[in-house]
């Protein structure tokens, strides 16, 4: 959390007298587009480095020429025509045909090439067929599975999400207002139990409240069989949720208050704050504009460090409370090795983190007194 | 500085807790690579029956006894070969006739688990023939069946059918310790007896054997689905996690560290390149990519610690780290040193780094039982390593093994509670220390 970088407050007095007009749109545009190609551009590396590292050593490549010779051999010795043939013809049949398939899939081709297909591949989410995973729908592309797993993971991590950033700024503008009361202290002493991640919590949550006292589901979305209403389909999403954001938010909050805690209290000792104070303002406009304004970028950045943390941290909370996810998604992709299931999904996460990453970009173009007026901008 | 870190530290009670809590943990890896080697860890942790047969499955700890009204068994093992019991040898003509008997006292509350006997028979042609009976302590004889175990055979009173059809169905554990005519089943306290009548054909033949009635609890720590005692894991799992926090905090903060102080030192192109590099790195997808190494490539803890530091020294603290050089670099005393002649390295090393030590040892100590939690939830993923024992993969087979919906709590609850210890306490003394070598944050 401290690793953000802290704005200058030396722009600060200039930019509250200019009103922002098209300089400042076209301005805000034009570093937001930089950054849109910059950006792209990095997604295009990151997701070549993650091919390359899963077609390591050709190793997926095996995999496939595998299931084609596979499928071959299994469709020549099917075929009643061919019972006739010696086991030696057939044999050369067989190579024959896996011979035209390799050359099909292109996998006779120099790796370099190849990659770069692959990348233009997964670049488009033109992330082919699964092993063995379908969707609900019953579809095998993997598109197609993975678009489905989105939404749980959305609506589960939005929520808490959006719940702990609120509400630990919240409680953390408070304490910092009086701090060294019994509250600050115990969250102060609580911060430490963030060394534990969400899923490990959910553990704890659902052997209390599912195995012993029962009162709430073991995992999943929804009841089996899902409820028709909407009413009560929602209620029991609901129901479902609880736990696994509970968990989510109770391995951040201490933390996470604590970190803007004391990030507050260091801004409330500027003199600028002293003088406001000393003018007579009244608490909430010196905790609005006079703490809260020149805190706004930190807050971004640190607002969309947590999403990026939380996407990844999501697969093994999804396990452990078998939320049906992309991370869960992931998890049994591994279990059955389904190779394709996993690059996409890593593609996905690397396409996620990048829109993040480009919103909080957007977004400090926005609040960011020295992107408006020109300073330290795009370059 | 150090001296001085120190003082200060004492003043924070919760840095001596956490102090305490990391050396704990430090003699318990010491205790654990004394005692249990390397090769006999793994050798322990993927052995089968051969190694655990005189265990029982999924048994609580001994000491839960203490807080149970009920107290569960503990396992009974009785062999004849170490002296245990009492074995008669007589010869009558061309037969020999043994009788090993293997008295116990049961005082449980609640049945055994399993009833089994190990034979160890010596013959050349023909197999001894063995007749066991029950005794219970009120003086019933109960017949359990006739036998004619092989040179190294084993006899499951639960495999037996003819048994099952005399018990009226109920299982042998039961029936055997049960209180006659009583509903519901409850075990009759007292002295039991095993009876091996033995016949033995030939001249030089012998018969030994070994009596288990598998408890409920076991040990210190309990055992697992596969009679595996949890201790091992739980052991050695201290060395491991401790080393793999350790390295890989390490690993990560110091090359992060270098590498953001040669890009500003540098400038330019260097500079640039890092920042580049960075930006994508903040893109790709950690846990994913460590997935896809487990799968694909190699499970091996160390593999995988090799990969985590790879992904990480680009991390997102090069920015924090590259904002204090920017400044530290004009400072006067950049210049004066370069000014004697100092050349960049020296100046990169005694110069410029030395100045965010204070931000990176807070840090590093941070950042270890969030490595130790990494390697836990690969495991729990199933990507753990395949040969060692870990926290994270006890935690796993838990799971797999549904643990929580079956009641093994202490099965789950003891790496857990472990893995937590050590998160809190080096959590506790990174807190600390950041309030100590951050003098900002000291009184707030």
């Amino acid at each position: 959390m401290a690793e953000a970088s802290l704005p200058s407050r030396s722009n600060l007095a200039a930019t509250l007298t200019r009103r922002p007009g098209w300089t400042t749109t076209l301005r805000v545009l034009r570093y937001s587009v930089v950054r849109l190609v910059a950006l792209f551009a990095t997604v295009v590396v990151g997701v070549y480095l993650t091919i390359l590292i899963a077609n390591m050593g050709g190793y997926v490549d095996e995999i496939k020429k595998a299931q084609i010779r596979e499928g071959i051999s299994l469709s020549v010795s099917m075929d009643p025509a061919n019972r006739a043939l010696t086991p030696a013809q057939r044999n050369e049949l067989i190579e024959g045909l896996v011979q035209v398939e390799v050359r099909r899939l292109g996998l006779d081709r120099p790796f370099l090439l190849r990659s770069f297909a692959s990348l233009t591949d997964a670049l488009t989410l033109n992330l082919g067929r699964t092993n063995y995973l379908t969707s609900d729908s019953g579809s095998k592309l993997v598109r197609l599975v993975i678009l489905e797993r989105l939404p749980p993971t959305l609506l589960l991590f939005a929520t808490s999400n959006l719940f702990l950033f609120f509400f630990s700024i919240f409680v953390a503008l408070r304490l910092s207002r009086n701090y060294g009361n019994l509250a600050d202290r115990m969250v102060i002493a609580l911060a430490p139990t963030s060394a534990a991640p969400g899923w490990f919590y959910g553990i704890f949550l659902i052997l209390i409240f599912s195995a012993l006292l029962g009162w709430l589901p073991f995992g999943g979305m929804v009841d089996t069989p899902p409820p028709a209403d909407r009413l009560q389909y929602a209620w029991s999403v609901l129901r479902h949720m609880i736990l696994p954001v509970a968990a989510i938010t109770l391995s951040a909050i201490f933390l996470t208050i604590y970190n803007w805690r004391t990030f507050f209290l260091i801004y409330s000792s500027e003199d600028y704050v002293d003088m406001a104070k000393a003018k007579g303002l009244p608490g909430r406009i010196v905790e609005n504009r006079y703490i809260l304004r020149p805190t706004l970028p930190t807050i971004i950045t640190n607002f969309a460090l947590l999403v990026i943390g939380l996407w990844t941290g999501a697969i093994i909370l999804e396990t452990v409370f078998n939320w049906p996810g992309l991370g869960r998604l992931l998890y049994q992709a591994i279990g059955l090795f389904d190779t394709p299931i996993i690059v996409g999904s890593t593609v996905i996460y690397a396409y996620l983190l990048a829109i993040t990453v480009f919103v909080l970009d957007f977004t400090y173009a926005l609040v960011d007194p020295r992107v408006r007026v020109g300073e330290g901008g795009a370059k | 500085m150090i001296r001085n870190a120190w003082a200060d530290l004492r003043q924070y009670p919760s840095a001596i807790i956490g102090l305490l809590i990391v050396s704990l943990l430090v003699v318990m890896a010491i205790y654990a690579l004394a005692t249990i080697s390397y090769s006999e860890a793994i050798r322990l942790w993927r052995g089968g029956e051969d190694i655990w047969q005189d265990y029982p499955r999924t048994a609580s700890p001994e000491w839960t006894n203490f807080f149970r009204a009920q107290k569960l068994p503990s396992t009974v093992l009785l062999d004849s070969r170490q002296g245990q019991g009492s074995k008669v040898v007589e010869p009558r003509g061309a037969l020999t006739e043994i009788t090993i008997e293997f008295p116990f006292n049961f005082q449980a509350d609640d049945f055994p688990q399993e009833l089994a006997i190990f034979f160890y028979a010596t013959f050349t042609q023909k197999q001894p023939h063995v007749e066991m009976t029950w005794l219970t302590p009120d003086g019933r004889e109960i017949r359990i069946g006739e036998y004619s175990p092989r040179a190294r055979d084993s006899y499951r009173f639960e495999g037996d059918s003819r048994l099952a059809r005399r018990l009226r169905n109920v299982p042998a554990q039961q029936a055997l310790f049960a209180k006659p005519d009583v509903e519901p089943l409850a075990p009759l306290k007292g002295v039991y007896t095993l009876r091996l009548d033995a016949l033995v054909f030939e001249g030089n033949g012998d018969l030994d054997a070994k009596f288990i009635a598998y408890g409920k609890v076991s040990g210190l720590a309990g055992t697992d689905h596969r009679r595996r005692d949890l201790m091992v894991a739980i052991l050695w799992g201290t060395p491991i996690a401790l080393a793999f926090g350790l390295l890989a905090a390490l690993g990560t903060t110091v090359t992060t560290m270098f590498i953001a102080a040669f890009g500003v030192w540098f400038g330019g192109l260097v500079d640039a390149a890092i920042q580049r590099i960075t930006e994508i790195v903040l893109i790709l997808p950690v846990l994913p990519i460590l997935i896809m190494v487990g799968t694909f490539y190699s499970r091996s803890i160390w593999v995988i610690l090799g990969v985590v530091i790879l992904l990480s020294i680009f991390g997102s603290a090069i920015k924090s780290y590259r904002a204090i050089f920017l400044q530290v670099k004009e400072s006067p005393y950049i210049e004066a040193a370069r000014a004697y002649g100092a050349g960049n390295l020296r100046i990169i090393g005694r110069y410029l780094t030395p100045r965010v030590i204070p931000l990176l040892i807070p840090q590093l100590v941070v950042l270890i039982p969030s490595y130790v939690f990494l390697e836990a939830s690969l495991a729990v993923l199933g990507l753990g390593d395949p040969v060692l024992p870990t926290w994270g993969k006890v935690i796993d087979d838990a799971f797999r093994n549904g643990a929580l919906f079956n009641g093994y709590y202490y099965w789950v609850l003891q790496p857990s509670a472990l893995l937590i210890v050590t998160g809190l306490g080096f959590a506790m003394v990174g807190f600390a220390l950041d309030r100590v070598f951050n003098p900002r944050l000291r009184g707030l």
